[in-house]
């Protein structure tokens, strides 16, 4: 298949752009395959590219119910961060992290990774002394951080709230410069691509209904499109990971959460970065069209609707207004919803389960988009080696009934909070 | 903007409430007795059903009572509310 490059999209132009092939292939499934993946998202398809990349297992399928880039890949606000306090968190996201700084080259794919930075905003003392810390178990880890003060903040971003009238004054700020944002859809296309140009199949319109057990092992998935052999099978479809996995007879410390997102009108450039309020849930960046994509918190209730209610909205855009008042009488153009994968450590899953051949990739919470690459990474070599990754030791299910969570916030087993 | 027929105040809508979470868990009767594995069923484990599922709302800024709810996580329908003793009928 053509590589794409300067010189084949001159080619292309002189024909017309009718030459190009379709990025990959819609074969019918195999009866039998090495690995299922469930779940052609981010995490699903990175899984089954570095299956192929990184261990020689191309024998994959990766079982989509709907389309590639229709799910949570394509409805997160595309942040992508590695600010984490504790160290089995920071490894495996600043893991990620350094995956993406080249992955555009890796697959031959635009992702548009822009490490534009990204800024938590203080708002009293007690958050300073804490962003202070987590900075500084960013540093031990190798990860870059910057503790900025009101005037570094407002050397940045002087259009926020600055006033005296501000309801929580900004007292400064922690930076890492090497965050930014990627652009979400390129990122299922270009991993989708990729993984098909290793031999994995890449089958959509295909949900899983149930699964064949022969004891502690799965045999096979059962799907829309039929029964199809598994050796190994690997879950990556969190906000319905409680459903999946209960087909299998597990039960998970997860509840399903919606989360709503929002887009402004494109405006000109006004937010070179990520910015995100410190006392209030809210985060807010522009895309290269020119919107401003934003969110806040969850709806705080149970839910698999993919929709969102008022009172969240009226929330998100009070504080956007408080934090950035220029933005006041920017019109919203959509809004939508995306369902979460609440933990109840707030961390997510990547782990072996009591199935024998059966793995778990879950419990993403609002976080799941920037470990794309390093979820797909660790997840592969716990399913190609059967154990895990180094990075992903700390994020095993087991850690529940053992007591060793990874709660960053210290909000305890309150899934909403995390 | 979801309605819940409050047992002491009537119909309310949701930013009233606050959510509390799910109500089919019971902490364990005799927590001395109770193991390891019954703790983490009780504290972690959730059905997380997708369609009626029976959770408690505070009405913090209302009576400040709990309130037993009966809602569909895939709708958002609330299908029955009630004191939280009382077992409300799992729709049809």
């Amino acid at each position: 298949m053509a590589e794409y490059s300067v010189f084949s999209l001159v080619r292309h132009a002189l024909g017309g752009h009718k030459g190009w092939a379709r990025a990959w292939r819609d074969p019918e499934p195999r009866k039998t395959y090495d690995v299922i993946i469930v779940g052609g998202g981010g995490h699903g398809l990175a899984t089954a590219y570095y299956l192929a990349r990184n261990h020689g297992i191309t024998n994959v399928a990766v079982l989509e119910k709907g389309w590639i880039g229709g799910g949570n890949v394509g409805r997160n606000t595309t942040i992508v961060r590695s600010n984490y306090l504790l160290d089995g968190n920071n490894h495996f996201y600043e893991h990620s992290l350094k995956l993406w700084e080249g992955l555009s080259r890796d697959l031959n794919y635009n992702v548009m990774f822009s490490q534009r930075g990204v800024l938590n905003l203080a708002h009293s003392d007690g958050q300073m002394d804490a962003y202070a810390r987590r900075g500084n178990a960013m540093r031990l880890n190798q990860v870059d951080s910057e503790l900025l003060d009101r005037t570094g903040v407002r050397r940045l971003y002087p259009y926020l709230d600055f006033s005296e009238n501000a309801r929580f004054p900004i007292l400064g700020g922690l930076l890492q410069r090497r965050g930014g944002t990627a652009r979400h859809d390129a990122v299922a296309w270009g991993l989708a691509r990729g993984a098909d140009r290793l031999g994995v199949d890449i089958i959509q319109n295909c949900e899983v209904t149930g699964f064949e057990r022969a004891g502690d092992r799965i045999t096979a998935v059962q799907t829309s499109r039929g029964t199809i052999a598994a050796g190994r099978v690997g879950i990556a479809v969190a906000g319905n990971t409680s459903r999946v996995a209960g087909m299998a007879g597990l039960e998970l410390p997860i509840e399903s959460h919606v989360l709503q997102a929002f887009v402004s009108e494109p405006l000109k450039p006004l937010i070179d970065g990520v910015v995100t309020f410190g006392a209030g849930h809210f985060y807010i960046s522009q895309s290269d069209k020119g919107g401003l994509v934003l969110g806040g918190d969850l709806d705080f209730y149970n839910s698999y609707a993919q929709r969102g209610n008022l009172p969240i909205v009226e929330n998100v855009m009070a504080i956007g207004c408080a934090m950035m008042p220029n933005v006041r009488r920017v019109r919203i153009l959509r809004s939508w919803g995306g369902i979460m994968d609440m933990s109840m450590d707030g961390s997510p899953i990547i782990s072996k389960t009591p199935i024998d051949n059966l793995y778990l990739n879950a419990g993403w919470c609002y976080g799941g988009f920037k470990a794309t690459p390093g979820s797909g990474w660790v997840f592969a070599h716990t399913i190609a080696e059967d154990r895990p990754h180094a990075f992903n030791e700390a994020l095993s299910l087991d850690r529940f009934a053992t007591g060793h969570l990874l709660d960053e916030g210290g909000k305890g087993p309150t899934p909403k909070l995390h | 903007m979801i309605r819940i027929h409050c047992p002491h105040c009537g119909l309310r809508d949701h930013d009233e409430f606050s959510y509390v979470g799910d109500a089919t868990k019971i902490r364990p009767n005799d927590p001395a007795a109770a193991s390891p594995e019954d703790w983490h069923r009780h504290v972690y484990l959730r059905d997380n059903p997708r369609g009626p599922h029976l959770e408690y709302w505070h009405h913090v800024y209302g009576c400040r009572a709990i309130v037993k709810v009966l809602r569909d996580t895939a709708t958002h329908e609330v299908l029955a509310t009630g004191l939280p003793s009382e077992s409300l009928e799992t729709a049809p």
